[in-house]
């Protein structure tokens, strides 16, 4: 009986450890386990959401299949681990997911203590209100929510920000933290809370969400900077590369007119030299142009991205802008050149 | 001439003591005894039937039986939304797993239910090799089931696991788990050897002594940290870890209760017969032991499921947690829809809980003239 | 044959000596134990030192910057993480304690209900800790939650009595501020005290004497309600009354019961008196049939006699359940992280989502929590042991 219950206990742990592998690089990583494993938000429509199959919608999303397609030259070997405000750090910096792609600002104290590092910004966003118009009609500005009560999700900036804000404004409030972003949706709904608060690209996909969005309106102030983009591991320079360029590409993309439709187009026969180094075009003297080699990755990286996931401006109506129930204008997400912030270095 | 102190007529014929027997003599007895009784059961007569007829008129009366989204459920005064739950209730069951692998599932909950059964029924015979069989093969079968990846089977990551199924993976992977961890930590607890004493005197008291809560935080956020670099823990896993060991310093306690109730002279007995110490407490005490505490580790076990649910606050969708996430659905979204999905919630928990607090009272019953003796 | 037996004994072997043997086993459970614990230590400093995370407890006095929605000290985003851990554990003992007392009492009447011979009673109760003891208690927390929550109006329709409101935003009533001299109201309290210590012993002496029962009980009660006022009124009477006042959104001023408390109170005592009322029926059934009767013959009434004999004997059967059930509600008072109720685990975790101090909040939260236990424990094995004194 002894040996039995040992034998199951050892067995036990084994099947645990057996569960990691040692790690050379993240690139060397995905290649060998042949998927790129990506942390996401439990569920922001327009971000991240799963359906009812776990199949997985979104902005930050599709930027991993864009990394997978780049990597792996496929843009569905891709696993997303959703994750909690709480335990996305520690799920980064274990090694637990390749790149944390969780609409996650950009902080100081986060870029440069937590052993982290920025890709890139891929939604510029910053921190707003919403509250419910048949509630509450004296309001119209965050001005008016003096005394309030803020529902809003713990171990984010957002409650820091509020502290901030109202104490600057020399305004008294009440916040209510919950664990969950559902918890103090239904906590908002329920009329517990005045007012909830996150990010305002989350506030209009929460919105949607409610029982009658029409009486819920976002109010007009932005109360904070709220860069989002992707983050990886720091001491993984070639990996960290990757991201950062995969990112760069699909803002390039946009800029040189590279859709998902017409990429092969574009490749067999643009002439423009910038175009044919992002799309890893042959040169007339048969020479490859690109620079994937020098990421250690497939030449076409950047052309595969495109193909299967699209260019920046795409992945952003498909998902938040336009095309999709959001309908969230560009604004400062257009690209500079025609006056937003989206801007990325040249091909060269 | 009459004696004055000598009774010659019969006393006057005092009325029959009040009838003990038939249904009335039933009520009058256990209901209407004295004044204060038959008020005090008029009372809870009054307040027991207005809760059941509120219940009733909630979930069956005033109940929305049929519809296609929440406007059906949203008119006035409408009771329980039972179209909501018919159509949730397989996502309920298997959260997020692909719908043309659900027989997998399926086929695992029936093959260990088919290996409890006779298991849980003392007259059938087996029980060594089932047992064994529950321990060990069939969670690796289940597991193999469940995750896929070989013989053919596609690969299902446990992210899309959810509702049921994993309440009940948690639940028996916890079971599976901590009932060995916890038999040997209360032989190390009883052990005559002061180390290996006060470790597990050191491990059973801290485990008990925290929330579990903060158990599952620490398996979230900080069990990475443990581990060597590159090995990581499917998160599903990780918390399964926490309330194992959680499981297991409760169900040391049990098996230890079960161990002192064992006599002395079982074990001197077996010294006696020139048994090793080793063999006396394998085939002699721990056998009586456990089967004594089979009630208390029954009531572990339910402890245990009941505390699955809490893996919801490190967001593993469980059923309680898949059914709280399904409240926010815009689509069903009505006043009455989640009162409607805590209730069938609370219905399923109540019927596994109350089936094994039963069985549990059914083997006391049973073991009760042994422990007498 | 002795002389056999001595042969065999100097024949065995090292390792069949049980002293050597359990020597060895300890040495080996001690290496292995060491090992894990080395290794741990290993794998966690390195793991720290390649994501750069700075450990320690320097981050305690660093300004928090957040609220909190309840708190019993006072509290603003400007003081540290210390205080807000500091804010949540006094919220975990707020509830704690007022949870064992409100389970106490309710699982004392259930217990009582069980064995009551009126068969409906008995039945209810039955019924009540079947139902409570087989459904989770997130479960019944969430449903709580709900059930304080919706039936309760928008803060501007909230329901007034005087200026005690209630509304979703909790339960709003004056606060009393104390001025100068408000430590008189202790003084009183405690003079109060003394009188009836003084006052019970004489009490007791005059019914040995004359047979006759005084009420002082009652005027315990009065004195202690009587005193600190009277003391109060003697230095001029400083304290106000902090009214709340309406605003758009609710009140501000005076002081509030979140709605979290509430729900989480309900849940935790209702949920615990279930296993109190088990634990009660136990012991109450343990005391022998005949003391019941021994007590109904010397003429006590059936209250009295449960009050007197009965109760006080099943009091060391029902202690040590009852200790790990108190226990047991402190722990789960944790489960307000569902919630939103800020105690020391939801605060806690606050701090680590901002500080990323995983190691440290938790550590924090085990030393308290493992405080409170062995704290618990031992009161409730002092009480029984002095229990066990007084019985025989």
């Amino acid at each position: 009986m002894k040996n039995k219950l040992l034998t199951l206990m050892l067995g036990a742990a084994a099947s645990l450890v057996l569960a990691g592998a040692a790690s050379a690089g993240t690139l060397d990583d995905v290649r060998q386990h042949g998927f790129v494993q990506c942390g996401v938000s439990q569920g922001l429509m327009g971000f991240s959401v799963p359906d009812a199959q776990n199949n997985w919608t979104g902005m930050d999303v599709d930027f991993c299949r864009a990394i997978a397609a780049a990597v792996l030259g496929d843009g569905t070997k891709v696993k997303f681990t959703p994750l909690t405000a709480k335990e996305r750090f520690t799920a980064l910096q274990s090694g637990e997911i390749d790149v944390l792609s969780r609409n996650t600002t950009w902080t100081m104290s986060r870029d440069t203590s937590l052993g982290l590092k920025f890709a890139g910004i891929m939604y510029y966003d910053g921190q707003g209100f919403i509250v419910n118009k048949t509630k509450h009609p004296n309001v119209a500005s965050v001005k008016d929510l003096g005394g309030a009560t803020v529902c809003t999700q713990s171990g984010t900036t957002t409650e820091l920000n509020i502290a901030d804000y109202f104490k600057s404004h020399k305004m008294d409030y009440k916040l209510l933290t919950f664990e969950k972003n559902d918890e103090a949706i239904a906590a908002y709904q329920d009329g517990r809370c005045d007012s909830y608060s996150t990010d305002q690209s989350g506030l209009y996909a929460q919105r949607l969400k409610m029982q009658s969005p029409d009486d819920n309106v976002v109010l007009p102030e932005i109360i904070s900077k709220e860069p989002l983009g992707p983050v990886v591991r720091q001491g993984d320079d070639a990996w960290f590369n990757i991201v950062k360029w995969v990112y760069f590409a699909l803002v390039n993309a946009e800029e040189l007119g590279i859709t998902s439709k017409n990429v092969d187009e574009m490749k067999a026969t643009s002439t423009d030299p910038e175009v044919k180094r992002l799309l890893g075009a042959t040169s007339d003297d048969g020479t490859a142009a690109g620079f994937g080699i020098g990421m250690g990755i497939d030449e076409s990286w950047a052309f595969d991205a495109l193909k299967q996931v699209g260019n920046y401006g795409e992945i952003f109506d498909r998902n938040v802008g336009k095309d999709s129930p959001l309908k969230i204008a560009r604004g400062k997400n257009e690209l500079w050149m025609n006056g937003g912030l989206q801007y990325a270095p040249p091909v060269r | 001439m009459s004696m004055a102190y000598v009774r010659d007529r019969d006393a006057p014929l005092r009325a029959p003591p009040v009838g003990t027997a038939g249904a009335l003599g039933w009520l009058r007895e256990n209901l209407f005894s004295s004044l204060g009784n038959s008020l005090l059961t008029l009372l809870l007569a009054v307040a027991i039937g207005y809760i059941a007829w509120g219940v009733l008129d909630w979930a069956v009366l005033r109940a929305v039986w049929t519809g296609a989204d929440r406007a059906a459920c949203a008119i006035n005064n409408a009771g329980a939304c039972w179209p909501f739950v018919w159509e949730k209730f397989p996502q309920w069951i298997f959260g997020f797993y692909p719908i043309s692998e659900r027989w997998r599932p399926v086929t695992a909950f029936l093959i260990g239910a088919a290996a409890l059964v006779p298991m849980l029924m003392p007259g059938l015979g087996a029980k060594k090799s089932n047992a064994l069989f529950l321990l060990v093969v069939y969670p690796v079968i289940a597991f193999e089931l469940l995750a896929g990846g070989l013989f053919g089977l596609p690969e299902v990551e446990t992210t899309s696991w959810g509702g049921l199924t994993v309440t009940l993976v948690v639940a028996v992977t916890g079971i599976v788990f901590s009932l060995p961890l916890g038999i040997l930590l209360a032989l190390g607890r009883q052990s005559s050897l002061p180390i290996i004493r006060s470790a597990s005197v050191a491990f059973i008291e801290i485990w008990r002594g925290v929330p579990l809560v903060t158990v599952l935080f620490m398996a979230s956020v900080m069990l990475p940290l443990f581990l060597p670099n590159g090995v990581s823990l499917d998160k599903l896993m990780r918390a399964i870890v926490g309330l194992s060991l959680f499981a297991s310093a409760y169900m040391a306690e049990a098996v230890r209760g079960g161990l002192q109730a064992v006599t002395k002279g079982q074990t001197e007995a077996g010294l006696a017969l020139g048994l090793s110490r080793w063999q006396t407490t394998l085939k002699i005490v721990l056998p009586q032991a456990l089967r004594i505490s089979i009630p208390n580790i029954v009531g572990i076990f339910i402890g245990l499921f009941k505390d699955t649910t809490l893996v919801l606050v490190v967001s593993i969708y469980d059923f309680l947690g898949i059914i709280n996430a399904g409240l926010q659905d815009a689509k069903w979204a009505a006043p009455q829809t989640a009162n409607t999905g805590y209730f069938v919630a609370a219905l399923v928990y109540f019927a596994f809980c109350f089936a094994m607090s039963r069985y549990a009272l059914f083997t006391e019953r049973r073991l009760e003239p042994a422990g007498r003796r | 044959m002795s002389l056999e037996l001595t042969a065999g004994l100097q024949k065995r072997s090292f390792w069949n000596n049980g002293r050597v043997r359990g020597y060895a086993l300890q040495a080996l459970v001690l290496l292995i134990l060491g090992g894990l614990v080395y290794d741990l230590i290993i794998n966690t400093a390195n793991n720290m030192a390649n994501r750069h995370i700075v450990s320690g407890f320097d981050f305690l006095w660093r300004k928090a910057g957040f609220e909190v929605s309840f708190s019993l000290i006072p509290y603003s985003g400007e003081d540290n993480y210390a205080r807000a851990l500091m804010v949540g554990f006094f919220n975990t003992l707020l509830v704690s304690a007022v949870g064992i007392v409100v389970a106490t009492v309710l699982g004392l009447v259930i217990g009582l209900m069980r064995l009551s011979r009126n068969w409906l009673a008995s039945h209810i109760a039955l019924g009540y800790i079947e139902l409570v003891r087989n459904v989770p208690l997130l479960l019944q927390l969430f449903i709580w939650y709900r059930l304080v929550l919706t039936p309760l109006p928008q803060a501007k329709d909230a329901i007034a009595i005087g200026s005690v409101t209630l509304s979703n935003k909790g339960l709003t009533m004056p606060a009393p501020v104390f001025g100068d001299g408000a430590w008189m109201v202790l003084v009183g309290f405690f003079v109060a005290v003394g009188a009836s210590v003084l006052l019970s012993r004489w009490g007791r002496r005059q019914q040995e004497v004359t047979g006759r029962k005084l009420p002082t009980g009652m005027l315990s009660v009065l004195l202690s309600v009587a005193f600190p006022l009277l003391f109060l009124a003697a230095v001029g009477w400083p304290v106000s009354f902090d009214y709340p006042v309406k605003g758009n959104f609710g009140f501000s001023g005076g002081m509030t019961l979140v709605p979290e408390f509430m729900a989480l109170l309900l849940a935790l005592s209702i949920y615990t008196a279930a296993f109190i009322a088990e634990a009660v029926r136990a012991g109450i059934m343990a005391v022998s049939k005949g003391q019941g009767e021994a007590a109904a013959a010397l003429g006590l009434k059936p209250g009295l006699a449960m009050r007197l004999v009965v109760l006080p004997q099943a009091l060391r059967v029902i202690i040590p359940p009852l200790t790990s059930q108190y226990l047991n509600l402190t722990k789960n008072s944790s489960l307000a992280v569902a919630i939103g109720y800020p105690d020391l685990v939801s605060t806690g975790g606050t701090v680590l989502g901002q500080t990323g101090q995983a190691i440290e909040v938790v550590l924090i939260w085990m030393v308290v929590y493992l405080s409170l236990s062995l704290l618990t424990s031992g009161f409730m094995n002092w009480f029984n042991a002095r229990h066990r004194l007084v019985g025989r």
